[in-house]
């Protein structure tokens, strides 16, 4: 799947394949599916039957056009769920192809025999070696070796990516390939439920289920449906004691126009079209109902590093010990980190650089050697030729550093590195032989932007947690800087799982991403779980959702893809509701004027004629059915207030905006049948 | 005129306004089991009641054994009312020797006052002994009323509890509702009553000479404290056929007020206990203000309709001042008896001051619009709120999505499940209600019955099923309902009306306290504020009374039209 985020709403290519599918999918088994539309479908063949020899009443070209309009009806609401399934299933063709019938090498016994079988025979638990320029054959984890992969077929990034055997980076994915290297990869998935099985069939719509929202807005579209049923069949004994009558044809008309097909036509579309949405933000969500949780979603547990903080800290202050100058001590920081090749290591030669003007420097031209960290030292630095040693470290390692060349720690940088710690940065203290020469201080960096966007979830009513190993100290100052409502520190993966369950017990709904195989758990519990593609496929399992970028922050969007999806559900089925007030005033007058013609009071929009009054509401009914297909699936729009704004905001619009829309529909659809004498 | 009836309305509302906190607050007291002034006096009756029946207070039941209680009450309530009116010539207190109850009529009366109907397709004096009258039909007016309250605090218990298994002990909320609210209540209303000139007697009809000359029956009985009941459990059957136009049930403007406000009182009540009891004090309100809406809305047109008058009767010579004078008591006019009218079928009492089949076409439909949105404007007790929990049901469903959320009412998520037992409930009445009339204007049977031809025939049928299904009891009486036909069909309506509402309404409570309460926050959808007001009241409006826009367009809206250009029927 290639990045086609930007790709336009209706493809034109798309849309004779979706035409085609919406004839196709008139087949009763298909219509069971949506009971409002299977209504509609039987009313379209109830009105037929007259046509077809069963004898009119009326005038032919009235009966003519009603009947198509209804079939038209039904049409539209079937061409608005091909043209949302017609995205996924061009998707779903891309990804077919690179699902071929590879070979793979499949190593058996104690000896481990290479032999050569079909991908497609592949089970769980088998292992195959994978080599440069081939396809990975299957899901799986790296059990031997490293290997640069292409893993653009899934998630359409075409930098390569490193997979390695053991650690979070050992997933792989079947139908990506391997650039460079070699690995042995164990098999985790049984033939045919592969992730880029799945993938396709996600995207194509074959599992779409009704989620359980969906569900219970059918329930409620049925019940109208019969509601107004009893309404219209009733109508005839009505009319009848009234000294009139109604013909079959008429009597669908009214039907069709007063149960809920706006919404009933467009609900299938716009669930396929949220899943759309997800994944062209390249989240692969498992389930409609993973995105539906997500818009319920109030508390996000984000983790620190990498989407909060950018993952490294970067020096960001000097404090000189008593006697050294700050330039003595950026002189001798620089020289200590000269050849530290770590994030925090290049940022200290960076703020020397900035901040005090000094240039880097070769380690040739000292005439020095360096001293890389190690846990057990937990300093590095360098040796000179001379016996010099310049070193910067954890200030207990420093302590017993200087101690051993008879040096002493100063007091007051003692007080520095407390202060530090406890304002939440990470001291290292640089010391020259025996001497301390004074701290560095080391800050996570907060991204950029990230206050904003957490504002924009608080007024949603999303409450953020951030999640980090520090301890407290530091959390509490990162989560005053970044703005999040609450911190989690010195978090073990129990303690994350701790903290969703007691969220959960207290009402609230949860998301969190995560990549690790000990997040499995929490991702598993939580309600919206994400996981990272980079991650291990025991986190990819437990969640609900891969997000192919493993981006972390992306779980911010899918939330509002998730609430837009149900808003959008929501207005339409408000719109859907309102429209019927107009249509009764169209077409009430204009069933019984012939036999009350004080009844044309009613007849407030003072529609033509009888016929045309009631082809206007058909008509419009079915047509407000298309021309609301694009917001059906771009969804509406969305900002992030408060609930009460956003209610005021679409009740104006979908409510009120549908009392009054038909109105104005109607009227003009009626003064163009009579201009152009259909009616 | 119309200004003055408009007054009126306002200064009614206001009087239910001020009652409704005190009396809501007072009930969330009596059936959370906090203590209160009456406890001393009542607590032993209760005991005693209890261990009468074997009834542990302490037990609660889940919605199922809460609505089996109920209905088994109900139907033996049924079954009961039956057995003293087929048997009432072989039971004593029978002076007039009335014969038995022919069997249709019976089951009709039995059902509409067990169901807090109280359809009267018969005249009280000419058909029903004492006994009938007191150990029969007296006796529903509290039960049916207290079971009424008893279901609607059940419901509001599903909603305020967390994970919970039960609703409640049925018996004890009969007890309770009984004993602490009905019963003192119409005590203090009776006493009120009387001191205004309604009649409290135990003595034999008097026989007085006219100025004539001529010799009047004037009969006497225990008016007073019957009349109370009467408006304050919404049941409506009056001591006389007259109702409460009679003067010795409504002597003066005074009492007709109190007597309205009576209707109004437990079913305003019940809002601020709904809010109270589930912490949200501002949803109780927003409930109110929806019903508020929607009645002062209907009381403003039917005052407007009568006090405006018939213009066939004005091009006739009759003075147009004082309204639509035909069929209301000159002591309380024109737009009194519209307010009645409105308050009456808004609550499901079904009480009158005047004969709404005389009402102008719009006029009438009011009352009718307001049976026909489910009793919810304020409702019948009890009943008004728990038909208004279905469309609160229906609110938070249809718009709570619009908030970017799945739809959740006060922390409970509202899902497939509720919107079916919402949707049974409403698909009932529409059902009772259509599906009737329609066989009422197609049947011989059905149309024999009725006493005018054209919109107002229908009219008449629709109402009465609408009234039936309605569980109000209010009829345009023009039309014959004491036939087999009528009495069997409507007692079916008032029994569907009743109790396939109740039991998904029940089923729709426990699955709500077995619920998890979610959080709130600021994307929370709000049940409280105006614009839920307003979002209650339309969806009200469309759902409920939208599906009756066409037969209503035959009936009144055609006569309506019908008139304005000359034409009565």
């Amino acid at each position: 799947m290639t990045k086609h985020a930007e790709s336009r709403l209706l493809d034109p290519s798309l849309l004779g394949r979706a035409a085609a599918d919406s004839f196709r999918k008139l087949h009763p088994r298909h219509m069971a599916r949506n009971p409002v539309m299977l209504v509609v479908e039987a009313g379209a063949v109830l009105a037929t039957l007259p046509l077809v020899g069963l004898g009119t009443r009326g005038s032919l070209s009235f009966q003519l056009q009603v009947v198509l309009w209804l079939w038209a009806t039904v049409l539209f609401a079937n061409f608005a769920e091909a043209v949302a399934e017609g995205r996924g299933k061009a998707q779903a063709d891309a990804l077919r192809k690179t699902k071929t019938d590879a070979v793979a090498r499949r190593l058996v016994g104690a000896g481990r025999r290479e032999e050569q079988v079909p991908a497609s025979s592949l089970g769980k638990g088998d292992l195959v070696v994978v080599e440069t320029g081939q396809l990975i054959p299957g899901d799986g984890t790296v059990v031997e070796g490293i290997a640069s992969v292409d893993e653009s077929a899934i998630t359409g990034e075409s930098a390569p990516v490193i997979r390695e055997a053991g650690g979070d980076r050992s997933a792989v994915t079947g139908g990506t390939r391997v650039l460079s290297d070699r690995i042995v990869v164990e098999i985790t998935s049984e033939p045919g439920s592969t992730f880029l099985d799945r993938m396709i069939r996600l995207v194509e719509g074959a599992e779409r289920q009704k989620t359980p929202n969906e569900i219970a807005l059918d329930i409620l579209l049925a019940g109208l449906t019969i509601v107004f049923l009893f309404a219209t069949v009733t109508l005839r004994p009505f009319a009848l004691y009234s000294g009139g009558d109604v013909s079959p044809t008429v009597l669908v008309a009214l039907l069709v126009c007063l149960i809920p097909t706006t919404i009933g036509g467009l609900l299938s579309a716009i669930g396929i079209a949220g899943m759309d949405r997800v994944l062209r933000h390249n989240v692969l969500a498992m389930s409609g109902r993973a995105v539906e949780a997500a818009g319920d979603v109030n508390v996000l547990l984000l983790d620190k590093t990498g989407t909060i903080t950018l993952g490294n800290r970067q020096a960001a202050q000097l404090l000189p010990a008593p006697g050294v100058s700050e330039r003595e001590l950026a002189e001798l920081a620089q020289i200590a980190s000269l050849a530290d090749e770590t994030p925090e290591g290049r940022s200290i030669v960076v703020l020397a650089k900035e901040e005090h003007g000094l240039r880097g420097r070769e380690l040739r031209d000292l005439h020095a050697r360096f001293v890389p960290f190690t846990a057990r030292t937990r300093m590095s630095g360098l040796d000179f030729e001379g016996g010099r040693q310049v070193r910067k470290g954890a200030a207990d390692a420093v302590d017993g550093f200087v101690r051993g060349l008879g040096g002493h720690f100063p007091e007051e940088v003692r007080r520095d590195v407390a202060r530090v710690a406890g304002e939440g940065g990470t001291p290292l203290v640089v010391a020259d032989g025996g001497k301390v020469a004074g701290t560095i201080t080391l800050k996570d960096v907060v991204k950029g932007g990230m206050r904003e966007r957490f504002d924009r979830l608080r007024a949603m009513g999303i409450r953020t947690v951030m999640i980090t190993g520090d301890n407290p100290l530091t959390a509490a100052s990162i989560a005053r800087e970044a703005g999040v409502d609450d911190f989690l520190a010195e978090a073990t993966p129990e303690d994350k799982l701790g903290l969703i369950r007691k969220e959960q017990a207290a009402g609230n709904l949860v998301a969190m991403t995560g990549d690790g195989t000990n997040d499995a758990p929490a991702l598993a519990q939580a309600d919206v779980g994400m996981a990272m593609n980079t991650g291990t496929q025991a986190a990819k399992e437990a969640g609900n959702m891969v997000d192919l970028d493993s981006n972390p922050t992306k779980l911010i969007e899918v939330v509002e893809i998730g609430k837009q999806l149900l808003m959008t559900r929501g207005a339409l089925t408000t719109f859907s509701i309102s429209n019927d007030v107009a249509k009764y005033f169209a077409i009430l007058p204009a069933l019984f004027v012939a036999t009350y013609p004080q009844l044309r009071a009613l007849n407030v929009m003072k529609l033509a004629t009888p016929e045309s009054a009631i082809l206007s509401a058909v008509m419009f009914n079915a047509l407000v059915i298309v021309a609301l297909i694009p917001l059906a699936l771009r969804g509406v729009s969305y900002r992030p207030l408060g609930a009460g704004r956003i209610l005021r905001r679409n009740l104006l619009i979908y409510g009120l905006g549908g009392l009054v829309a038909p109105f104005a529909g109607i009227k003009a659809i009626d003064l163009l049948l009579v201009a152009l004498k259909l009616a | 005129m119309t200004a003055l009836a408009f007054l009126k309305i306002a200064v009614y509302f206001l009087l239910v306004l001020v009652v409704t906190k005190p009396l809501g607050l007072y009930m969330r007291r009596v059936f959370s089991g906090e203590r209160t002034f009456l406890d001393p006096v009542l607590l032993p009756v209760e005991r005693a009641l209890y261990r009468l029946g074997g009834v542990d207070p302490k037990k609660e039941q889940d919605w199922r054994a809460y609505a089996s209680s109920m209905l088994v009450f109900s139907v033996l309530g049924i079954l009961g009312v039956t057995a003293i009116e087929r048997l009432q010539h072989l039971l004593p207190l029978n002076p007039d020797r009335l014969p038995a109850v022919p069997p249709a009529l019976a089951w009709n009366t039995a059902v509409s006052f067990v169901t807090n109907t109280n359809w009267q397709a018969y005249a009280g004096e000419a058909t029903m002994s004492h006994l009938t009258q007191m150990a029969a039909l007296a006796v529903q007016n509290f039960l049916s009323a207290a079971t009424g309250i008893a279901i609607a605090v059940a419901v509001i218990r599903g909603i305020a509890r967390t994970e919970s298994r039960t609703i409640g002990s049925f018996w004890v909320d009969l007890t309770r509702a009984t004993l602490w609210v009905l019963l003192p209540l119409s005590l203090l209303a009776a006493v009120v009553l009387t001191s205004q000139g309604v009649v409290q007697s135990f003595s034999p009809s008097a026989k007085v000479t006219t100025l004539d000359g001529a010799t009047q029956t004037v009969p006497l009985g225990p008016v007073a404290s019957q009349e109370a009941i009467k408006e304050l459990g919404t049941n409506g059957g009056g001591f006389f056929n007259a109702n409460s136009s009679h003067p010795y049930e409504n002597p003066t403007p005074a009492t007709d007020l109190l007597e309205m406000l009576l209707i109004f009182a437990i079913p305003a009540g019940l809002t601020y206990t709904l809010g109270s009891m589930t912490g949200k004090t501002r949803h109780g309100w927003a409930v109110f203000w929806a019903m508020g809406l929607l009645f002062l809305v209907g009381a403003g047109a039917a005052a407007w309709a009568e006090t405006h008058g018939n213009p066939i009767h004005h091009a006739a010579g009759v003075d147009p001042s004082a309204g639509n004078m035909e069929g209301k008591e000159v002591r309380f006019g024109a737009g009194d008896t519209a307010l009645f009218a409105t308050v009456t079928t808004a609550a499901s009492c079904g009480a009158v001051n005047g004969m709404h089949d005389s009402f102008t076409p719009l006029g009438g439909l009011v009352p009718l619009v307001n049976i026909q949105l489910g009793e919810v404007v304020f409702g019948g007790v009890g009943a008004g709120l728990y038909g208004a929990f279905v469309f609160i049901v229906l609110s938070v469903f249809i718009a709570g999505l619009m908030v970017g959320r799945t739809p959740e009412y006060l922390g409970k998520k509202i899902e497939g499940g509720e919107v079916k037992l919402a949707m049974l409930s409403v698909l009932v009445l529409t059902f009772c209600i259509l599906v009737g009339t329609a066989a009422a204007v197609t049947t011989k049977a059905g149309l024999s019955s009725l006493s005018n031809a054209g919109p107002h025939g229908l009219s008449q049928a629709l109402y009465a099923f609408t009234s039936a299904a309605g569980n109000n009891g209010s009829a345009l009486a023009g039309l014959n309902a004491n036939t087999d036909f009528y009495n069997v069909l409507l007692a079916c309506a008032m029994f569907f009306g009743r109790f396939l509402m109740i039991v998904p309404i029940l089923a729709m409570a426990g699955a709500l306290a077995a619920k998890k309460k979610l959080a709130d926050s600021a994307g929370t959808f709000p049940v409280d504020g105006p614009i839920f007001t307003l979002l209650l009241a339309g969806v009200i409006v469309v759902v409920g009374a939208l599906t009756y826009f066409p037969v209503l367009s035959l009936g009144p809206v055609v006569e309506q039209l019908l008139m304005a250009a000359g034409r009565t029927f």
